[in-house]
């Protein structure tokens, strides 16, 4: 477990700082510590490997713009927790799985195979342009009317480059 | 390529795609092992490009999602994901 080239301090501010987040953002970490701190070693590995934390249980193409939707927390998290209480590491979890000690299994791919991942780039015609464009962040789905996206979500801290063109 | 292989009984060719990072890799691996069961395995994210473009090649036959873990079993069936229970009728355990 520690054979990684990760110092343990870097890990455990990782750790401690995720926590912190997931608090504040509303969302709930899985309650196995161990688990979690697997998942993290590997955040930190893939951190320093590709200089951005891409999900530990997939495999990262090292090339950023590519890797996007699989920065965690991915694009995917909140429709996996909807609807199997956790995300695809089992690193974010559901309330009710908090408090209801249901046993987690690993669950299906949700990201679309390599060459049929799209990101929206032009919104949605025929509709009345509003007089701002809106952006929509991937993670959480937070809805903006402005110039820019904002340079970190309010709801949950994801970068401005997470953001798309919704309208 | 590289695969590495685990001492065990028998239970047919076990080859298993994994990623060194992700915690259901290491479950399947650990359930494995507490079974006593030889395999063969690669973390597919520690090869080199070339290699890591030859593996996926073979993952995506198996796995068109490419996710991990996915386990092949004698060259005719593959366990997506890890359940001790997909795993166990797989390997008729």
């Amino acid at each position: 477990m520690n054979g990684g080239p990760g110092n343990p301090t870097g890990i455990d501010l990782y750790y401690e700082d995720l926590m912190a987040q997931s608090k504040a953002a509303g969302y709930h970490l899985n309650p196995d510590s161990g688990f979690v701190k697997a998942l993290v070693e590997g955040l930190f590995l893939n951190q320093e490997r590709y200089g951005y934390p891409s999900c530990p249980c997939r495999l990262a193409s090292g090339r950023k713009e590519d890797d996007l939707d699989i920065i965690c927390p991915c694009d995917y998290r909140d429709a996996d927790l909807g609807e199997y209480g956790s995300c695809f590491c089992a690193l974010y979890v559901t309330q009710a799985v908090l408090q209801g000690n249901a046993r987690l299994t690993s669950i299906p791919e949700r990201r679309p195979p390599e060459g049929s991942r799209t990101r929206n780039e032009t919104p949605v015609r025929e509709m009345a342009r509003p007089s701002l464009p809106v952006w929509r962040c991937r993670v959480c789905g937070y809805l903006c009317a402005r110039e820019e996206p904002p340079a970190t979500c309010p709801v949950c801290k994801a970068a401005k480059e997470r953001f798309e063109r919704f309208l | 390529m590289a695969m590495i292989h685990v001492e065990g009984k028998d239970h047919g060719n076990l080859v298993l795609y994994t990623l060194s990072t992700c915690v259901w890799c290491r479950m399947m691996k650990n359930f494995l092992a507490k079974m006593g069961i030889g395999y063969d395995y690669v973390d597919v994210d520690t090869l080199g490009d070339e290699e890591k473009t030859q593996t996926m090649d073979e993952v995506r036959h198996w796995n068109p999602q490419c996710s991990f873990p996915s386990l092949v079993v004698n060259g005719e069936q593959c366990v997506v994901g890890f359940s001790e229970d997909s795993v166990r009728k797989a390997l008729g355990l």
